[in-house]
């Protein structure tokens, strides 16, 4: 692999074209261009999406940001829906039918990853269809307006997880997808997230498309809607993910899980939670314990990476 | 030389598929349309077909494989009944959508609740309006016949649409019956080779299929889909003359049997028609003048042809073995009647609902359909006109 370069890597065309409708500071669209900048130039790539912002902003027709072949069905079954194409390319192959490498690329936010997709992508996973999973996380159901997913963080406030004066934000932890893929045993699982200049994930993006069989890919794309942050915070959020071990980024290569970054001073989870509207309700005198309680699960979790790691 | 073999319904889907040997086959395992993959799936394993078989995890991605396949270009075909068809429900929609030519043996099931493994139509009666063309069969000969003829149908570059076809559970897809085969290589050449002219794999024309489409475009979209459900009509017949050249079994939007000078008919899918034929021979050896419709085509409707085939007619009775709860009759009564409002005015039509939950229908009972049939031909009168036939009151 050549030193990674994001000047020269960023003078490759673009396969996600401008013009399309995400609102400005989301994550996803920097994740899609990153993990699709990984393709080499020659190679075709067929790419589904779950309906979700991604679908909905990127081709309305008679329009389409997408430069490889593109296709959307619904929400639940980008996996199958991508799975289905894959095994065309293999019978098509065989008989001659199409010529060339073709990669297959499927994204779906968490909603339709970690919810309404999960039965589709474990079944598409276990199969061992030559793909990639990649899940744009963005910790809720932002296409319908910021509803709580199985992704989203414990307290924060979402349109059905709403703060109140009883119940403080969502009231349960976070789905640990990352984990309950690597149990898939499949070749490739790891977490990610746009980060710094975009090496961990072009990297993983990489290995991931072109390790032979399926890959899971969890990055982590913040919406400035449902997370209430300033636009031009986008990579600082991230940022103070990774630093705070959140969001630790790690990979799950043939079972054996490493490590991708050790912060070298742990910040707290507050400094991560404080530009986020959505935990606005946790900073006052009365909510400190719940502050403590996020704080010892992020810490828990962190600890058993380690662990799996070999870093304990 | 036709080869003659015994066989049940599903076997003969499956030795269909076989010697169309599709790209993709997609499925996931429901009685009683289980047997189909099953058999199908022994046949790549044999190195039978080159097929890409995908062993899914449920219907839902069975038929979200199959628009991947589909879409990419792949002759893709796959099988259900009822729930697996219910689960499918969504995406049966967006296949026809998205113009993709997918076949599908649906062997015909109750739905839930309560559950049932037995036969009727609610299932695939209730998938009518999902932009799917609907081929109906009576038994195995037919369910092969129009496997195979299916594959043209939904493949035309003037139709460009999913094709069903429904066959009974158990009574079509698992008794085994008399058959006559097309060879392998016969059928090759009738079905012979799919060439899309779009697909996700034509690296040199990328394409974007399933765009959000706003008002704009939407009604449009659906109106051509519409146009490519007329369309399927002529081809259809075309197909069914090649057919016929082939085999010298001839097929049609439906079949009319002893219909030439019938006074009373009744209009009934599938296998209940063998049932009610030797009921129409018994009526014509007494002197009365029964006849028979089998509609094989249900989606497109062939609402013109039908409603003249009903006119002059004294009365007819539809058979729906699938209740819509309207109140109003079964979903072939609905249809019927609304042909026969334009082409068969002056012929009473009354419904029965049959069959439900694979009730069995006996020749006596389709009797006493005949003879209600009679005294409302005798007195020009009907006393009810939504009935259900061999049931406990």
């Amino acid at each position: 692999m050549a030193a990674y370069n994001l000047k020269t890597l960023t003078d490759k065309p673009e396969r996600l074209t401008g013009g399309h409708r995400m609102c400005a500071g989301c994550g996803a669209p920097i994740v899609v261009r990153t993990v699709l900048r990984a393709l080499k130039p020659e190679d075709h790539a067929v790419v589904g999406t779950a309906t979700g912002c991604l679908e909905v902003s990127t081709c309305i027709y008679p329009y389409t940001a997408w430069k490889d072949s593109f296709i959307h069905s619904a929400f639940e079954n980008a996996a199958a829906t991508v799975s289905g194409a894959e095994a065309a390319y293999r019978a098509m192959s065989r008989t001659g039918k199409v010529n060339g490498t073709t990669k297959f690329i499927a994204f779906g936010g968490d909603g339709g990853t970690y919810d309404i997709g999960f039965q589709s992508l474990s079944g598409a996973m276990e199969r061992g269809h030559d793909m990639v999973y990649v899940c744009y996380d963005n910790e809720a159901y932002m296409n319908t307006g910021i509803q709580r997913s199985s992704s989203t963080p414990k307290y924060a406030d979402t349109t059905t997880s709403p703060a109140g004066s009883d119940i403080p934000g969502k009231v349960q932890f976070k789905k640990d997808l990352t984990m309950v893929m690597a149990a898939h045993n499949i070749p490739y699982v790891a977490q990610s997230a746009p980060f710094r200049n975009m090496r961990d994930l072009y990297e993983k993006a990489e290995k991931a498309i072109y390790t032979p069989g399926p890959a899971f890919l969890n990055v982590m794309a913040p919406c400035p809607r449902g997370w209430r942050y300033n636009t031009p915070q986008l990579m600082e959020v991230v940022r103070l993910a990774i630093d705070s071990c959140v969001w630790p980024l790690y990979e799950v290569i043939e079972g054996k899980f490493v490590l991708n970054y050790k912060p070298r001073k742990k910040i707290p989870v507050v400094d991560y939670l404080k530009p986020q509207g959505r935990f606005r309700h946790l900073f006052t005198k009365e909510n400190e314990g719940l502050l403590e309680e996020l704080q010892q699960e992020v810490d828990r979790r962190w600890n058993r990476l380690l662990e799996l790691c070999g870093e304990a | 030389m036709a080869i003659k073999d015994k066989l049940s319904g599903n076997e003969a889907v499956a030795i269909a598929m076989r010697q169309i040997d599709p790209d993709v086959v997609a499925a996931f395992p429901i009685t009683p349309s289980t047997e189909v993959p099953q058999y199908f799936s022994q046949f790549v394993a044999n190195g039978q077909v080159h097929t890409e078989f995908v062993a899914v995890e449920s219907e839902h991605s069975a038929m979200s494989a199959c628009i991947g396949a589909e879409a990419a270009g792949a002759r893709t075909m796959t099988a259900t009944s009822s729930q697996g068809l219910a689960l499918m429900w969504e995406m049966l929609y967006i296949a026809a959508s998205l113009h993709l030519p997918i076949v599908m043996s649906v062997i015909n099931r109750a739905l839930s609740g309560p559950i049932n493994i037995h036969n009727d139509h609610s299932d695939s009666m209730g998938a009518r309006d999902s932009g799917w063309i609907q081929l109906y069969c009576e038994d195995n000969q037919e369910a092969y016949d129009n496997l195979i003829q299916a594959v043209r149908i939904a493949e035309h570059k003037d139709v460009q649409l999913p094709v069903m076809v429904c066959f009974d559970g158990f009574i079509t897809s698992h008794a085994v019956e008399n058959i006559e085969l097309i060879e392998d290589e016969k059928v090759k050449a009738f079905v012979g080779e799919y060439k899309p002219g779009y697909h996700l794999l034509n690296k040199d024309n990328p394409i974007a299929l399933g765009p959000l489409d706003m008002p704009a475009f939407y009604f449009e979209h659906k109106r051509a889909q519409a146009e490519c459900m007329q369309n399927a009509k002529k081809v259809i017949m075309e197909v069914a003359q090649e057919f016929e050249k082939l085999t010298g079994r001839k097929y049609g939007f439906f079949e009319e049997y002893r219909m030439d000078d019938a006074e009373v008919a009744v209009v009934v899918l599938n296998s209940t028609a063998g049932t009610a034929k030797t009921v129409v021979n018994e009526l014509r050896d007494q002197g009365i003048k029964a006849g028979l419709i089998k509609p094989r085509v249900f989606r497109p409707f062939p609402f013109e042809e039908i409603g003249k085939a009903l006119s002059g007619l004294k009365a007819v009775a539809v058979m729906d073995k699938a209740e819509s709860f309207s109140t109003a009759g079964g979903p072939l009564f609905a249809e019927i009647r609304s042909a026969m409002f334009d082409y068969a005015k002056d012929t009473k039509a009354i419904n029965y609902i049959y069959g439900l939950g694979g009730r069995d229908v006996r020749a006596d009972e389709i009797k006493l359909v005949y003879q209600d049939l009679i005294d409302i031909a005798r007195t020009g009168q009907v006393k009810s006109t939504f009935n259900y036939l061999g049931i406990r009151e």
